[in-house]
């Protein structure tokens, strides 16, 4: 057993000492890993204590990834506490949202690439007229919320100098105006990270970031990536079995995505679960017998009691 | 990284065999050992965590100093061996490194080796941080030799994979020995085990006294009205929530160092334990006859952080409640992680929809079938599972839907033989899916002995899973392409009529490791897509909607980022609308 000296002073100076926390999210593949070592790289030439925080498993699947960052003198926790880090990097929109609790209130510092990746599981109602699930809050309602923020184009700004992988060093840009390093020790270290023949594009890309933030703006609210006309959704649609031209061969059984037709006990295709059916209509597309055909109803203007019904073959409706 | 901390520190205290069985977030422990001179260590990937284990107790039988690593549910598989082991000791030091995932990153439970270390009456050392990986691995093995126990080196996903900097070492020359020549040393008989079982509670107490001694064991004086006691990653929580409290930090679980606990707990007013998931030290300290409280305060599910630390402080009256800013807070969304575009796994769920079967799952990437859209898993439990499971439902006689195993190949390797045996055995009437993607893919890609590969990239004989399985009395044996999506429908739709044990390798590499597959991304044409979205049934991440619509409904889009030109979606469009591009004069990946 060792007996530590009392250090009073130390333990006064641990507050004054503060660590700093910087917070990277975003999607599997983007990049994360990379700009987490940079900041981390330069801490540590900086002769600060740094440790840096990841999980791994999902970061190759498409899954949110996360990495923690914090450095000061002394460094105890590898976590940050949920609403004290200094600066909230994100290099998806989704994703800078889903991690803004850890964000400090009032002070700290959100810097997001409006970019949205919509995962194929916001995709999945496959009703008529419904757009992807993605997070609502636009940049202009979250930055309007924040002490400060920056929501910027950086996979544009990245696409313009001719390499959109190297928008995570824009946002590097960005976070070096936010934290206090020379601009040459971020370049040295950027230099030092990236594979050589990237070394000038990404040069580019954080000083394009650096020099973004200098006439900041919000973007402009940018139209949802999927619009669709509400009227859509008030079209039904029924589906007709042809029993007799049915052979009972099970393919829309086993196809229909949302799994609402089953066989009979005479071995004919029935639909279940009419409420499930989203008249997608890939069971017409598939059956090899015809025996499958989906009737729209769409609803006469100001009237709903005699729908006018069309038939549902690929060529008329078009 | 705490991983490759624990390697390094393994290298200087001068180990010449490693192995493992590759389980996150263990897995770069002995990956990183493979970066260290061949001439220095053998680092092997072995078939599972018994295998692993076993051999490094052969090792250290003959004399090297030895570490063999998995996830904590590894060690269920290695447990039958250390808990034997134990009562034979080691000869050369034999650690153990055990990586636990309190809040199940990556695993399906998080069951604490803690516990297992006071089972097998081994100690326990819980490094904190990087630097204390290194040293604690180092100090493990004088451990190991010093009382002649396998040591069990804890860490979590947090250690694991938190990078800081350390302080390296020098690699020392561990003294030499030989062979025991005592079979009591090496050889389980009742008689010899009724000989050591005293022996072993001896060596258990000699430790805890020995720890008792150790300046690893430290006590930071603050406080004296609070005492906490802490061990692992859980002190650095404590550090950064009571800056001024007395800390005893301990470095080991178990044994506890009795004398130096007393001590502190005479000195401090309050005693509150902290440490992450079971209350081990806790209910001791109680056993002990302490007034000392823990769990009431702090979960005893999940990974502590220090926001939860704080809220345990402020039930304990020992934090002011502190008055929280409104936070800040935004609705986003789900994003689970996916397979891979181009994951051959895919076609094969697809085609086991198109048989409607009962589907016994196992663990790898391809649990994540389980999950919309193909939702084709119905059960998985645990490693080489599956085919118990489907022998059982078999045996059990009321599934109407053919039964059919699916089995990663490195997961078939693990311990997918002993229950193929049993299906030939047993006659049940079921069909294994070999998926064979030549990798152990779900932790980043390692070799095994389906590969043909080591470690270290060496040519290695390689396992013939089709041959294996009509060695073990398969009659029906067949092997095909994952991307050919009409001869796999065709092949699943016989095996499962086939009456008796059907086994199908499904066979394509996996597009990440060990060579990243990129092949010409593939287009839809807008004006034939006809919205049906049969190719999103794969639940491909390059594919999604387009803004574009036929009859209310979007037609789908293809990423050419992401997509490596695999055509299973084109195979399975019914308007055959998805192509190559037109300027393209490549041929795609699966073009069969």
């Amino acid at each position: 057993m060792r007996v530590q000296e009392p250090n009073r002073a130390a333990v006064e100076t641990r507050d004054h000492a503060r660590v700093t926390s910087v917070l990277m999210v975003g999607v599997g593949g983007q990049g994360i890993l990379m700009v987490s070592k940079v900041l981390a790289t330069l801490c540590q030439n900086a002769g600060m204590e740094v440790k840096q925080s990841e999980v791994h498993g999902m970061a190759k699947r498409g899954g949110a990834v996360f990495s923690h960052i914090r450095f000061g003198p002394e460094v105890h926790s590898p976590l940050i506490p949920e609403g004290e880090a200094d600066v909230l990097l994100a290099l998806e929109w989704a994703e800078g949202l889903r991690w803004l609790h850890y964000l400090r209130p009032g002070e700290g510092v959100f810097i997001s690439d409006v970019r949205r990746i919509v995962p194929p599981f916001a995709c999945r109602n496959r009703g008529r007229g419904v757009t992807p699930e993605y997070a609502r809050a636009t940049p202009a309602e979250i930055i309007g919320r924040l002490g400060t923020g920056y929501a910027l184009d950086a996979t544009g700004i990245a696409r313009g100098l001719g390499n959109e992988r190297t928008a995570n060093t824009v946002l590097l840009g960005v976070l070096s105006t936010a934290l206090a390093f020379p601009e040459e020790a971020w370049i040295e270290v950027i230099s030092r990270v990236v594979p050589a023949e990237t070394l000038e594009i990404n040069r580019a890309a954080f000083l394009a970031g650096r020099a973004w933030v200098a006439e900041a703006t919000v973007p402009e609210e940018e139209a949802s990536p999927v619009t669709a006309d509400p009227l859509l959704a008030r079209i039904t649609h029924r589906l007709e079995i042809t029993r007799a031209w049915c052979k009972g061969c099970d393919i829309c059984v086993k196809f229909c995505p949302e799994r609402c037709l089953v066989l009979d006990e005479e071995q004919i295709a029935l639909l279940a679960e009419p409420e499930a059916c989203t008249g997608c209509r890939l069971c017409e597309w598939l059956c090899p017998d015809f025996a499958i055909r989906l009737h729209k109803e769409v609803p006469a203007p100001g009237a709903s009691t005699s729908p006018e019904t069309t038939s549902g073959t690929a060529g008329c409706d078009r | 990284m705490g991983n490759e901390a624990i390697a390094r520190g393994a290298w200087e205290a001068g180990i010449g065999v490693a192995v493992a069985y590759p389980g996150t977030p263990s897995t770069e422990i002995v990956e990183s050992l493979g970066r260290y001179p061949s001439g220095d260590l053998r680092a092997e990937w072995a078939a599972n965590e018994k295998t692993a284990f076993d051999i490094a107790t052969g090792a250290s039988f003959a004399g090297r100093r030895a570490l063999c690593a998995m996830k904590h549910v590894g060690l269920n598989v290695a447990s039958d061996s250390l808990m034997s082991l134990t009562y034979l000791g080691v000869n050369a030091g034999l650690v153990v490194a055990v990586a636990d995932d309190p809040g199940m990153h990556s695993s399906q439970n998080e069951q604490d080796t803690r516990i297992f270390a006071r089972f097998a009456c081994v100690p326990v050392l819980e490094p904190a941080d990087a630097q204390e990986a290194l040293d604690y691995t180092r100090i493990a093995f004088e451990i190991s030799e010093e009382f002649a126990t396998p040591v069990i080196l804890r860490s979590t996903t947090r250690l694991s994979h938190t990078r800081s900097p350390v302080h390296l070492g020098s690699r020392i020359r561990p003294r030499e020995r030989r062979f025991p020549e005592n079979p009591l040393r090496t050889v389980t008989l009742p008689a010899h085990a009724r000989a050591n079982r005293p022996e072993v509670l001896a060596r258990e107490a000699k430790i805890g006294a020995w720890f008792d001694e150790s300046a690893l064991t430290r006590i930071e004086p603050g406080d004296p009205e609070l005492g906490v006691i802490t061990v692992g990653l859980a002190y650095t929580y404590v550090r950064e929530v009571l800056p001024a409290a007395s800390i005893l930090k301990l470095a080991a679980s178990w044994p506890l160092p009795k004398k130096a606990i007393a001590a502190f707990a005479r000195s401090v007013g309050r005693l509150i334990v902290v440490e992450e998931l079971e209350p081990l030290i806790e209910e001791q300290l109680r056993v002990m006859g302490f007034e000392v409280e823990g769990k009431v305060f702090f979960p005893r599910a999940g990974e502590l952080s220090p926001e939860i630390l704080r809220r345990g402080f402020e039930k304990a009256g020992v934090l002011e409640p502190a008055a929280r800013r409104a936070g800040l807070s935004a609705e986003s969304i789900p994003r689970p992680p996916l397979l891979c575009a181009g994951c051959p796994h895919m076609s094969s769920y697809m085609a086991l929809r198109a048989v409607n079967a009962r589907v016994c799952g196992d663990i790898g990437c391809y649990t994540l079938a389980a999950i919309e859209p193909l939702a084709a898993i119905d059960t998985c439990v645990s490693m080489g599972a599956s085919i118990g499971n489907a022998v059982g439902l078999a045996l059990a006689g009321t599934e109407k839907r053919p039964i059919v195993a699916t089995i990663g190949d490195s997961t078939f390797l693990h311990s997918g033989l002993p229950p193929l045996i049993d299906a030939v055995y047993m006659g049940a009437d079921i069909t294994v899916l070999i998926l064979d993607n030549q990798i152990t893919a779900m932790t980043g890609g390692q070799h095994h002995a389906g590969t043909g590969r080591s470690l270290r990239g060496e040519p290695r004989p390689r396992v013939d899973f089709a041959a294996l399985c009509r060695s073990l009395g398969v009659r029906w044996v067949r092997t095909v392409d994952s991307y050919d999506m009409g001869t796999l429908y065709q092949t699943v739709r016989e095996a499962a009529e086939y009456k008796g044990v059907s086994v199908i390798v499904a066979n394509r590499p996996c597009v990440l490791d060990p060579v990243r597959i990129r092949g010409v991304p593939l287009e839809v044409d807008a004006e034939t897509c006809v919205a049906c979205q049969m190719c999103m049934n794969l639940g491909c991440p390059a594919i999604s909607w387009d803004e574009a619509m036929y009859d209310g409904h979007h037609k789908v889009k293809i990423d050419a980022a992401l997509c490596i030109g695999c055509t299973l979606c084109a195979q399975i469009c019914p308007s055959n609308c998805i192509r190559a591009p037109a300027s393209s004069d490549v041929e795609p990946v699966g073009a069969a």
